[in-house]
């Protein structure tokens, strides 16, 4: 976990200081809102359908328990008593008042949290794997180089009014838990032939209207070079991006227009003025930052102590969530933690300010003071030891946090919609409700595996629904909601877009389609074990397409 | 639309001329790209202050020959979330050199002034006058800064190196406290 | 459904003029008083483009109180009460179709 010093808590409470001047400005007349908007964007103010939403930057989803504290207080004091955990592991504040956003963001600002960058045309939250530091099959802790990322594009004079806004995303395992390949640049660090340490290197990834995998232009980039070398991207985007129609402005539109080749030349002569200049990392700087991040002294135990042993044998429920909600952790007699934000018939991914709080005492006492987000809108223990998990489990299903359908398909990732939303077209929360209520018989989740789906009310597809496994979009039709639906979308390391189903459905019958879908990969899976993804890439749509629409 | 340089509102002593109207004697001028490029040879010999006027499409090394004689270069911000200005506000600065005056013009608003300094830019057309009355002001409101650009202002990598290497408790900025 | 914010004036039936209030983002409607109310029941309906254009210019004028003025769908039941004509309009005029975390 980073720590602020002076500097970081400097920026904070000065950026705090200049947007309550701006309130005051907008309040008075002497901004119009044509001025204001992107101001209050880079504060991460949106103007939704009933209030202000907030939202707050949470850098590669970690948090001290002493920052969740602090969001429960903003959602208490500021807010309707909840939060919502987003796709890209912030957290957003739906009821807030424009007058008493500076006093929450001066509150948050105590803590070292803020809405930087989470909204307008500039660099956006930077995310990464939410079990960076603590995966097994991590190569190397990626949060120091998002953090170094960070403080760069903060306030960057250059990069502050791109073209469109700008994603990126790091990992560094051999599994990709952040979506990289859908970022405007995703970062992948791996070792070369040499067994050096370094980034893969990939732009123009994204979903929304026009939806790319990104291409990689830097098989490998050393480490020395990360600032240099996104510096290079950012100014080639900032000055070749299409600024004259917001939907061709991503810099995915950039590298389609020009091609990967010519894009890459761009950017790499651009660099080679550059990446021997004040931008090259030395050891001193990356170890000047990588000084305030703190790691937890972990107990030396064993795996699999007795207590976890008997726990299992006693209670079948807990037997249940351990398999499903509990992952392995790199250091012995340890694991890692998933919390379920998807309750049935519950809206995927809120946490209430009672929750937060109970969540962060939990964090404190078991988890090294630490809590994980992750882009799909759960929450994660990292640090907790497996002695204690009977303890845990305990204390997180009294907070209504432990049921055990992380990965299934009842763990639905889902944007906020219409009911929400004034980009949306049409309503995604109470879709996933219906659907957990159609899947809330654990036995039949389980039975299905794992399986993710996404649900997007509108095209901007902040529910990331074309990688989904199933993906659901909302559409309107002559004033109704339909959902347009895709199958065998991936978003990890072998990312690929869903294709189409078939026509969209009406509101009413949008569950009925996922039962379907799912009753179908029941009757076609080679296997039990094959998963949902797996035997669409086998059999491909028309099986699912017949079946799904021989009714309809 | 007052004209600020060195944080003071100044009179503009350059002539905006359009495409084809005649140079006025000894004046400087500030001409359109087009003009200025066609009429180079003959500006450098009248022997008074030229400007141009360089869009924010076209990319400024095609300025770089002109750059030594040049005494001002105006870079245009058409409404001010188009931010191409700022890339080649910084390219003129640290990879051409160039030493005149580097202009703001277009919507350039007080939210911007530190953004734009922070480029290169030494000179604004204000486009509204209580944000020209305003300016230095607007210069306070950060005192911290992540990455390094076209000035001179001390960027947090480098404070943090000085704070670490004096450590006398008496230091103010040597206090790099840690919360826990 | 789809964003209003770029919609051509095309009146079709009853109108109103409904935006957001600048300081805290609550939904508003323009009144007949020329005022905002946050009742529906309270706001100017009219039913020709040239009444809706003037309404909303109107509106728009004031650039202390409101963000984003523009013309929404009513419906007007038998009983003279209007209604959100859109499902839109419905959930800006009653909240979330869905009950809030938290919400007993």
């Amino acid at each position: 976990m980073y720590i602020y010093d002076d500097f970081d808590r400097t920026l904070v409470a000065e950026r705090v200081r200049e947007f309550r001047d701006q309130v005051r400005r907008r309040l008075s007349g002497e901004l119009t809102e044509e001025e204001f908007k992107p101001l209050r964007l880079m504060n991460g103010v949106y103007l939704q359908l009933h209030a202000y939403m907030l939202r707050i930057a949470i850098p590669y989803g970690t948090l001290s328990s002493a920052q969740l504290r602090t969001l429960a207080h903003v959602a208490r004091r500021y807010d309707r008593g909840y939060g919502h955990f987003t796709t890209r592991q912030n957290i957003q504040f739906n009821w807030i008042k424009l007058a008493e956003l500076p006093d929450a963001m001066a509150n948050l600002a105590r803590a070292g949290l803020h809405g930087m960058q989470t909204s307008g045309n500039c660099v956006r939250n930077i995310t990464t794997d939410q079990w960076a530091g603590v995966a097994p099959d991590e190569i190397e802790e990626a949060r120091v180089w998002a953090e170094l990322l960070r403080q760069h594009l903060t306030l960057h004079p250059e990069f502050s009014f791109l073209p469109r806004k700008f994603k990126i995303a790091l990992t560094a395992a051999a599994h990709d838990r952040a979506a990289v390949k859908v970022h405007d640049i995703g970062l992948r660090m791996h070792r070369n032939g040499a067994g050096e340490v370094g980034f893969e290197v990939m732009v123009g990834g994204g979903l929304g209207r026009t939806p790319f995998i990104a291409k990689t232009i830097k098989p490998f980039l050393p480490k020395r070079d990360l600032l240099s070398y996104v510096e290079a991207i950012m100014r080639t985007y900032n000055q070749y991006g299409r600024r004259d129609n917001i939907y061709k402005a991503r810099i995915k539109i950039l590298v389609h227009e020009l091609g990967a080749e010519k894009f890459a030349q761009e950017v790499e002569a651009e660099w080679l003025a550059i990446k021997d200049g004040n931008l090259a990392l030395d050891d001193a700087a990356v170890a000047e930052v990588a000084s305030r991040f703190r790691y937890p002294q972990y107990a030396e135990l064993a795996d699999n102590p007795p207590e976890l042993a008997k726990a299992r044998a006693a209670d079948q429920r807990f037997q249940i969530w351990l398999d499903n909600s509990v992952a392995n952790h790199k250091v012995a007699g340890h694991a890692i933690v998933m919390l379920s934000l998807k309750p049935v018939g519950g809206p995927p991914g809120d946490a209430t300010a009672a929750q937060m709080d109970a969540i962060a005492d939990l964090a404190d006492r078991y988890s090294h003071g630490e809590i994980r987000v992750a882009h799909e809108q759960n929450l994660v223990l990292p640090h907790v030891a497996q002695r204690d998990l009977p303890a845990v489990w305990r204390a997180l299903d009294e907070i209504g946090v432990a049921t055990p359908n992380v990965g299934l398909v009842s763990d639905i990732i889902a944007c906020p919609g219409l009911d929400y939303c004034s980009l949306a077209n049409a309503r995604s929360i109470p879709v996933a409700e219906e659907i957990t209520r159609r899947f809330q018989d654990l036995d039949r989740a389980r039975g299905l595996g794992r399986l993710h789906i996404n649900i997007s009310g509108c095209i901007n597809a902040c529910g990331h629904h074309h990688v989904g496994h199933i993906g659901i979009l909302g559409v309107e039709k002559n004033g109704e909601e339909f959902y347009q639906v895709t199958i065998g979308g991936r978003a990890g390391e072998d990312a690929e877009l869903g294709a189409i189903l078939g026509p969209a459905v009406p509101y009413g019958e949008i569950a009925d389609v996922v039962e379907d879908i799912a009753s179908a990969y029941v009757e076609l899976r080679a296997r039990p074990d094959e998963l949902f993804v797996d035997t669409v890439k086998r059999v491909g749509v028309e099986p699912f397409k017949e079946r799904v629409y021989a009714a309809r | 639309m007052p004209l600020v340089k060195a944080g003071r509102i100044i009179e503009d002593r350059f002539v905006r001329v359009l495409d084809d109207a005649p140079l006025p004697d000894g004046a400087p001028v500030l001409l359109p790209a087009a003009r200025f490029l066609a009429d180079a040879r003959e500006l450098v010999l009248r022997g008074a202050p030229t400007g141009v006027i360089w869009p924010n499409d076209r990319k400024v090394a095609e300025l770089a020959p002109y750059l030594d004689w040049l005494a001002l270069v105006a870079l245009v911000f058409p409404n001010f979330r188009d931010g191409r200005a700022y890339s080649q506000a910084r390219l003129l600065r640290e990879r051409h050199g160039f030493r005149g005056e580097l202009r703001a013009t277009g919507q350039v608003l007080r939210d911007q002034f530190l953004f734009m300094l922070r480029a290169g830019f030494d000179a604004f057309e204000v486009t509204k006058d209580a944000d020209a009355a305003v300016f230095a002001e607007a210069l306070q409101r950060y005192s911290v800064f992540y990455q390094p650009a076209a000035d001179d202002r001390l960027i947090a990598r480098r404070a943090r190196l000085f704070a670490r290497q004096r450590p006398h408790p008496e230091e103010r900025r040597a206090t790099t406290r840690l919360e826990g | 459904m789809t964003s209003p914010l770029q919609q051509k004036l095309k009146i079709t039936g009853p109108v109103v003029v409904t935006a957001n209030r600048l300081g805290d983002g609550a939904v508003i409607y323009r009144s007949a008083a020329g005022a905002w109310t946050t009742e529906l029941a309270s706001a100017a309906v009219v039913s020709t483009a040239p009444a809706a254009t003037e309404l909303l210019a109107q509106a728009a004028a004031d650039k202390l109180t409101a963000v984003d003025p523009y013309v929404a769908p009513v419906t007007v039941n038998p009983g003279q009460r209007v209604l959100p004509g859109n499902l839109r309009e419905r959930i800006r005029c009653s909240g979330p179709t869905v009950a809030l975390p938290g919400a007993s």
